[in-house]
């Protein structure tokens, strides 16, 4: 509990500050969030341009500029935009829809421990992949792709379809449960095939960690339009989500309509948690603690913790595929690895300050 | 011996210092599925490969049989069947306490951290030192205090916050998934097959230290909860309502969630990560019964269940392959949860 901050009793009422009244996260007002907003801007830009000069193949920063702005097919050029280029965005995306998709789920399940895999996508994403690698001999990095999407997109229908069965709908315990259930029983299935099947799991261990050099152009410029339109459903419900954090009975008689707004906060959580594992493997960390960060620093409205995600998780995901490219070279380390070890000290250090804005 | 009310059975101890409170649902409940799991447990050592009747099993047990006999079920099968029961209780009973604590009922060990620093310290043993058996164990055991201890130490800042918490203890999981990912990518593949069993949750090749881990646990921590129990009840109101009701409700969890930790430590130190065990035991015995108790010794027989008919499945349905019990635990458990969820969902029963 807050101690300090919620008084006993009054949780909910503090759940949401007021209009004007200063929020409960580390940047007071406003203004300061604002400013926070474009520092946040400047760190993914920065990101994004570390990202296209490092690797084995250092570049210079005007180099890359000019690879990106007139290439004339020197080999800096080509490894900008055949290799740099790709993996800086499928890092854009993926943290995009992994941050929000993390958001929209942490909100309208009012669960911390919701991420984007709490509707089964990450786990149907990774079964479809085994059986791709163990059944249809699927070899390439690039052909698990839309297994994974399929499989994504199929155990969210399924796990939405079995939380809303009967009357009630899909209140936020029993979506969260049949996840949850669902998650493990695809899991299993997964375990088993790369237990019977060898050749599959040495595969498959490569695949689970998650990184961002897989999509090529072609998939990117599919996968982006469904991120686009994932994230504008989700800012959609933004004011949505926040009546909801004030419990069912509130949201409704604040004339929230819960059923809609959990439909089209399901279908955005699809299209970007999908997409995402989809280009870049199951990284569950960012999807999960992002919107974490972004409620410590500008407190619980989710018109500020949805830009907050949708610069903060591509930065964070970003930066830590740098890192993994030069932590231990001339090796490369998989960005799924970096974002936990190196995010999640960051993240504890966070949550134990004694103000903590709760969900 | 009192009757108390209609639902409960009140036992006195002399000169009523000493009171439980049984509910009669609960006891039937919990009785009826540790019969079951025992039955369970005496079935999985007539069947396998080397199948005994009933009749030569009790033979074998009293003493008798031939050596083979002797050494499947005595060797084999009992430290296996044993062990299964005792983790599996261990687990729910983890779970149950840690969803407590936490009001939440996605919460178990696996989430706040505690399986992940034993798959740590049970894979740096297997990957890095090539080590079998009872160093896996240790490795395990060491790896899931040192983790405990990190997660209470962060999170613990004038008594326990279950929020604070659940979210350290995500951070610590995700920190040791990353590091365990990291020694599954830089091992060489056939150390990795070894891991990714013991990571499943296997009870293969059990012995009587592991039978001894888990007894022990369950010694210890089954007294400590009957004291405990009702304090955990308690926690259920939510913080406000605890805190008023008890005074106390900060350091009030902090046994509990110590207790909770041992347990799941130990039983994965001794069987493995077997997952959804934790999570979907309690909730299952939740959506079992009307009332809302503690509800540990239900959870404890269904996880001990849950587990031993595991194991026999994934020996029996694949053979002559033998896969590991935690591949068989989410196919048997998550059934039966989406089952009540749908059902509860009709009745207006949600919660």
């Amino acid at each position: 509990m807050t101690g300090a901050t919620a008084p006993p009793g009054n949780r909910h009422a503090t759940a949401l500050p007021a209009p004007g009244e200063p929020g409960r996260g580390l940047l007071p007002g406003r203004a300061g969030r604002a400013a926070g907003l474009v520092l946040a801007g400047l760190a993914l830009a920065a990101a994004c341009a570390l990202s296209l000069v490092t690797g084995n193949y250092t570049l210079s920063f005007t180099d890359a500029a000019s690879a990106v702005a007139a290439p004339a097919g020197s080999e800096a050029d080509r490894i900008v935009w055949h290799v740099r280029v790709p993996r800086t965005a499928t890092g854009v995306l993926a943290g995009i829809g992994l941050g929000i998709a993390g958001a929209v789920m942490q909100g309208l399940t009012r669960n911390p421990l919701a991420g984007p895999g709490i509707l089964g996508v990450n786990a149907g994403a990774a079964f479809a992949v085994v059986v791709a690698m163990s059944v249809f001999q699927v070899g390439a990095l690039t052909g698990y792709l839309w297994y994974s999407f399929a499989g994504a997109a199929l155990a969210a229908v399924f796990v939405y379809a079995l939380g809303s069965l009967g009357t009630g709908g899909a209140t936020p315990v029993k979506l969260a449960l049949a996840g949850a259930a669902l998650s493990a029983m695809v899991g299993s299935a997964t375990t088993a095939i790369t237990l019977l099947d060898a050749s599959a799991l040495d595969d498959f261990r490569f695949w689970a960690v998650g990184s961002l050099t897989r999509a090529d152009t072609g998939q990117l410029l599919v996968a982006a339009p469904a991120v686009l339109i994932g994230a504008c459903l989700a800012t959609a419900v933004r004011r949505e989500l926040n009546t909801v954090a004030l419990g069912e009975d509130m949201a409704r008689s604040l004339g929230t309509r819960l059923a809609s707004t959990r439909a089209l906060a399901a279908v955005s959580v699809v299209l970007l948690a999908g997409t995402a594992t989809a280009i870049a493997g199951p990284i569950t960390f960012v999807g999960l603690v992002v919107p974490h960060i972004a409620r410590a620093l500008t407190g619980p409205d989710y018109r500020w913790i949805m830009p907050w995600c949708v610069l903060l998780a591509p930065a964070v995901l970003v930066l830590a595929d740098v890192l993994g490219r030069v932590l231990i070279r001339p090796e490369q380390l998989q960005v799924g690895i970096v974002t936990g070890l190196i995010g999640a000290p960051f993240f504890v250090h966070l949550v134990r300050r004694r103000k903590l804005a709760q969900l | 011996m009192i009757p108390g009310d209609r639902d409960a059975l009140v036992l006195r101890g002399p000169r009523a210092r000493v009171a439980f409170r049984l509910g009669r649902r609960s006891t039937a409940l919990a009785a009826a599925v540790w019969l079951l799991a025992g039955g369970v447990a005496v079935l999985s050592l007539t069947l396998g490969r080397f199948d005994i009747g009933v009749t030569g099993v009790l033979r074998v047990l009293g003493g008798g049989g031939s050596l083979i006999e002797y050494d499947v079920v005595v060797r084999n099968r009992l430290p296996r069947a044993l062990t299964g029961l005792g983790a599996g209780a261990a687990f729910a009973l983890s779970g149950a306490i840690l969803q407590r604590i936490a009001a939440n009922p996605l919460v178990s060990p696996d989430v706040i951290g505690v399986n992940a620093g034993a798959a740590f310290g049970a894979l740096t043993v297997l990957t890095v030192y090539g080590g079998t058996g009872l160093h896996t164990a240790a490795g395990a055991l060491a790896g899931a205090a040192a983790t405990a201890g990190a997660i209470f130490a962060l999170s613990a800042r004038r008594g326990l916050s279950g929020y604070r918490l659940v979210l350290v203890g995500v951070g610590v999981a995700a920190m040791l998934t990353s590091a365990v990912s990291f020694l599954l990518t830089r091992t060489d593949y056939h150390r990795v097959l070894a891991a990714s069993a013991w990571l499943t949750g296997s009870l293969a090749n059990r012995s009587g230290l592991h039978v001894a881990i888990v007894t022990a646990t369950l010694a210890v921590a089954v007294p400590v909860l009957v004291v405990l129990a009702r304090r955990i009840r308690l926690l259920e109101l939510g913080d406000d309502l605890a805190g008023m009701l008890s005074g106390r409700t900060g350091s009030g969890r902090l046994a509990p969630a110590a207790v909770a930790v041992v347990l799941a430590a130990m039983a994965t130190a001794a069987a493995g990560p077997i997952g959804f065990v934790a999570l979907v035991a309690p909730q299952i015995v939740r959506r079992l019964l009307p009332d809302r108790g503690a509800l540990l010794a239900p959870a404890a027989a269904l996880g001990a269940l849950l587990v031993v008919a595991a194991d026999l499945a994934a020996r029996l349905l694949f053979t002559p392959v033998e896969l590991p019990v935690g591949v068989m635990t989410g196919v048997l458990g998550a059934p039966v949860l989406l089952y009540l969820l749908a059902r509860a969902n009709r009745i207006g029963h949600t919660g």
